[in-house]
């Protein structure tokens, strides 16, 4: 579509449900009560002028420029803080009206730079705007004091602020307070002296507590805060909506674009997920889509000793198909593999996995939700009957109680962190549970009411303890357990939990959480309400990964929190894909929508449809296949969009597994760790060249639409459906749209849903069929969807992985703001400025013992590997704990993790790692040999040098 | 740690996490078919029972 600003209704819409109708320039208009006059005016078409009102904003009043007459009032109220009345009659276009709105924008001009051609915002001002909407011909003032010529502050990457055109309303402020919640800018001085700053008068924009998400550039009037981007390229001339390729929230974005260029990614104020708005990585951090580092053509090479030789597509495919058929031929069906990605869409992930049942003839097709979230597929299946989150993001508007657990939303899925943040700021109770101080323990206007800071590995423990006192004091919901659940199940977990084995005060010494902390943490979160679970990585990637959440969805169902707005149990997805990727059936024992490979009528649909035999026996999943490989009988692998040598645990044997393989074939943006083993490469696409669907933690299905031409030549889709063909299949899917048909077809949660339908309506919630044929944004409203919830008794079991004299300390991992994941995208941004290297934090006291301060190289050592980076002293982790991020190769903190898992599913137990830090002067000898292996294996021979 | 180790090391696991099950042993039995490759089924089946728990012996015994 051409470009054209979404319309902006001035205030925010009411949620009341009692209507109010009034009269506005002889119209009647009928609108929500608590609606403003401005946004009654807005809904029936009328614009007022404004200049501090935005609708993602509450109303603040203070420009005069909304000014309206009422018949039988006095004055000219301003529109934006005038709430609606039955029967009022409003005037908007008077001539008193209209000398006062010339007059105040006079003033506002007198002191503005008539710099408009030249200006970055030209065309997209709401100043200029507004400057022509009250008829403003002239300015008759002569100022002999302006703010004109003021320096930049153009310290931040991605856009810059210019206090000069700065008119004072205050928008940007009031954005980071309400929408963002970080409360990073201020209003400094009064009157003239007012002017907007990034904390103290001393800091700027970079160096302030901003944390990028762009609200304040968004709500700007002007071109005081501006996009680099839109200063460097112009003003975009069309826009797509499109879902960022970040994280699970699944925020949409307008993709506005100049020809072929993405000018800028504005979040889309329609958007149920984000509600408009944005963090930093997919507001800003795009530009690895056109990062030089982008591999663009097909490589091949025979050892990975030797150089890539570019080639093209045709050489590639049918390269990569002979070996596979060699292999296949040679060790049998069962040598060979791959992995789905979580990055791409539903559509390419469902051919990955079909391409790997039916073409090389074998389950083993994991995803790497294996190393994160397959423990909530296995746990919320067990007990809820289905594998996903109960709730959609609104529902934390109507939650009195968040129990964050093993989660960061601030940092791992800020757009959500920020409607949580701003929940808690109206009055919601929050519990957190983590072994460091997260932000939502402790940051401007939030504080958690009870923070259980526990040993990590002891999450099961410290649930048993809630449900503990839950039950034992009598706070259960026994009138939801009866008609919802297993009444008998519930029986045996309450015994189970009475015991004096599972009391806060017998397991203190385990968890080392107080236990008057968790008994009143238990009292609070059962007696509000509406009590909402919120959990991450933190829950899942633990030996007791599995059992942890089911303890979740225990104390949920043992409080009646489930089925209506507010409550719910909520995993925080990791990926942008990680919900779709397991509804795709990307696990090697189950077909799309959770369905077990061994079901006969099952594998007979998908059977009839796609022409094959299917092997009823699961395959193997990702470290499994690494366990294969180094035994010698897995031998080739296909990897769409993942990373597993720097995201899979213990290095050394990933790395050991890759190397034992005949055949491995990447696709990917870059030259990823993985591709250091790799003999085929296949460039990939992003998710700006692709049509497609991503499916949310909400369960929330989103169109992916393409706004550029793909750099590479073709989708990501287009490379495995033609990899199939060179194998001998007759796939000929013309658009992504044709795979979602067959998705629907064979999967009952998808029955209903199109690219067609979601086009019209935006977005849908799975299940969408027969029983609910608009979806399902809250799950469970009227029972389980395995009938009855099912109370599982989870004991806790410590892990295998101890402490001890040579390795004292506990290491845990985790995601930081600005970066995502392995950090190949990230990295390959400026987002690199707030987090150029991973760095280890270390508590005050153990960096003392061992004679360590920030900024020291130090060795992290564990049973696994050692690696080497930088200390951060800080509290913020408990003593004998320390934290660092996986998002940098050069640090590569994977090789110190261990092969240790989860029972159930075997995802990995990244959280908990006993370590030895001490000084270091530089890196180990095996960063050194990484480092000199992957420089030797990325050398390139081009196609014209190769001729 | 050899691909047997391990797979000693996850029945076990499985075992200590359904010891609360109805019946432990089939609980144990029915996660490893549902979950294990066949190469995994039968490495345990031939695996060393001595580094198996008694509830992950009966088990596998009856795979």
């Amino acid at each position: 579509m051409t470009y054209q600003r979404q319309t902006d209704f001035g205030t925010p819409e009411s949620r009341a449900s009692e209507d109010v109708t009034l009269t506005i320039d002889g119209r009647s208009v009928t609108v929500p009560a608590g609606s403003s006059v401005m946004r009654a005016a807005a809904e029936q078409g009328t614009s007022i002028p404004k200049l501090c009102a935005t609708d993602s904003l509450e109303s603040f009043g203070s420009c005069r420029l909304c000014l309206v007459e009422i018949s039988g009032r006095r004055g000219t109220p301003a529109s934006c803080t005038t709430p609606v009345e039955p029967g009022m009659i409003v005037h908007t276009q008077t001539p008193l009206l209209h000398k006062l709105r010339k007059g105040v924008m006079e003033l506002y001009i007198s002191d503005h730079p008539l710099d408009c051609l030249t200006c970055a915002a030209n065309g997209d001002c709401e100043l200029q705007d507004q400057a022509g909407a009250v008829g403003l011909r002239d300015v008759r003032y002569t100022p002999e004091e302006t703010h004109l010529g003021q320096a930049k502050d153009q310290s931040n990457p991605y856009f810059d602020f210019d206090p000069s055109k700065c008119i004072a309303c205050s928008r940007c402020i009031r954005a980071c307070d309400e929408v963002q919640g970080t409360l990073a800018l201020t209003m400094q001085g009064r009157g003239w002296e007012s002017k907007v700053s990034a904390g103290l008068a001393s800091d700027d924009f970079l160096g302030s507590e901003c944390v990028s998400c762009g609200a304040c550039v968004q709500a700007c009037p002007t071109a005081t805060l501006v996009e680099k981007k839109v200063v460097e390229i112009g003003t975009p001339e069309r826009s797509v909506v499109t879902t960022c390729a970040y994280c699970g929230v699944g925020c949409t974005f307008r993709a506005e674009m100049r020809g072929e260029q993405v000018v800028r990614m504005v979040p889309w104020k329609d958007g149920k997920a984000n509600r408009g708005h944005s963090c930093v990585k997919g507001r800003f951090a795009w530009g690895y889509a056109q990062h030089q580092e982008r591999i663009l053509n097909p490589m091949i090479r025979k050892s990975i000793s030797d150089p890539w030789q570019e080639v093209s597509w045709d050489e590639a495919f049918a390269y990569a198909a002979s070996e596979l058929t060699r292999i296949r031929d040679a060790y049998g069906r069962n040598a060979l593999g791959g992995i789905t990605s979580s990055r791409c869409t539903n559509e390419e992930t469902f051919l990955v996995q079909k391409l790997i049942r039916a073409g090389f003839g074998t389950n083993n097709v994991d995803t790497c939700a294996r190393v994160c979230h397959s423990p909530t597929g296995y746990g919320l299946k067990t007990t809820f009957g289905t594998s996903a989150g109960t709730q959609d993001f609104d529902s934390v508007e109507d939650s009195d109680v968040i129990l964050v657990i093993g989660a960061n939303p601030t940092d791992a899925h800020p757009v959500f962190g920020s409607r949580m943040k701003k929940r808690i700021r109206q009055g919601a109770k929050l519990i957190v549970i983590d072994p460091r101080r997260t932000d939502l323990v402790r940051s401007p206007h939030i504080e958690a009411d009870h923070h259980l800071a526990l040993r990590p590995g002891t999450n099961v423990a410290v649930l048993t303890a809630l449900a503990h006192v839950i039950v034992t004091e009598g706070l259960s919901d026994e009138a939801f357990i009866r008609e919802r659940c297993d009444w008998d199940e519930y029986q045996d977990w309450a015994a189970f939990v009475s015991q004096e084995k599972n009391s806060p005060e017998f397991l203190e010494a385990v968890t080392t959480v107080p236990a008057a902390t968790v008994r009143a943490a238990a009292r609070t979160f059962a007696s509000e309400r509406n009590g909402a679970i919120y959990y991450g990585l933190g829950v899942t990637e633990h030996s007791q990964g599995s059992s942890t959440v089911m303890a979740i969805a225990n104390l949920a169902m043992a409080t009646g929190n489930i089925g209506r707005r507010g409550v719910g149990v909520n995993p925080l997805r990791g990926q942008n894909n990680v919900q779709g990727a397991c509804d795709m059936g990307s696990f090697p024992h189950e077909l799309s929508g959770y369905r077990h490979i061994s079901d006969a009528a099952t594998r007979a649909l998908f059977e009839a449809d796609w022409g094959v035999t299917l092997d009823p026996e699961p395959g193997l999943r990702i470290p499994n296949m690494l366990d294969a490989a180094t035994d010698g009988v897995f031998k080739a692998l296909y990897v769409q969009g993942e990373d597993i040598l720097q995201s899979d645990p213990n290095t050394h044997h990933v790395a050991a597994g890759l190397a034992a393989m005949e055949c491995v074939i990447v696709q990917d943006l870059f030259l990823n760790e993985t591709a250091n083993y790799a003999h085929i490469f296949l460039p990939g696409s992003t998710f700006l060249e692709k049509d497609g669907t991503f499916t949310n933690a909400e369960r929330r299905i989103q169109l992916v639409r393409k706004v550029m031409t793909p750099l590479n030549g073709l989708a990501d889709w287009e490379v495995t459906q033609r990899l199939a063909q060179a194998m001998g299949l007759d796939w000929a899917y013309t658009h992504p749209s044709e795979i979602m048909d067959e998705i629907a077809r064979l999967t009952p949660a998808f029955a209903g849903v199109s690219h067609a339908r979601l086009d019209a309506e935006g977005s849908l919630q799975w299940p969408v069929n027969d029983a609910n044929p608009d979806g399902s944004p809250i799950m469970h409203v009227n029972g389980f969807a395995s009938g009855k919830g099912k109370f599982v008794v989870t004991d806790y079991v410590p892990t295998d992985e101890k402490t001890g004299p040579r390795f004292p300390l506990l290491l845990t991992t985790g995601r930081i703001l600005s970066h995502y994941n392995v950090g190949a995208q990230t990295r390959r941004t400026e987002n690199v400025a707030w987090h150029p290297e991973d760095v280890l934090e270390i508590y005050p006291a153990d960096a003392e013992d061992r004679g360590l301060k920030s900024g020291d190289w130090v060795k992290l050592a564990s049973r696994a590997g050692e690696t080497t980076l930088r200390a951060q002293v800080t509290d913020r982790v408990a003593p004998g704990v320390v934290y660092t991020t996986f998002h940098h190769p050069d640090t590569q903190a994977n090789v110190v993790t261990t092969d240790y898992s989860d029972w159930a599913t075997n995802c990995p137990e990244y959280k908990v790692t006993a370590v030895q830090i001490s000084a270091s002067n530089g890196p180990t000898d095996w960063q050194e040999g990484y480092r000199a292996q992957a420089e030797q294996s990325r050398r390139i021979v081009h196609a014209e040098a190769a001729e | 740690m050899t691909t047997t180790d391990k797979l000693v090391m996850m029945a076990n696991q499985i075992a200590a996490n359904l010891a609360h099950a109805p019946d432990p042993a089939a609980a144990i039995a029915e996660h490893i078919r549902l979950y294990w490759d066949p190469r995994m089924k039968a490495m345990i089946r031939q695996a060393d029972v001595q580094g198996l728990s008694v509830a992950a012996k009966a088990a596998i015994a009856s795979l």
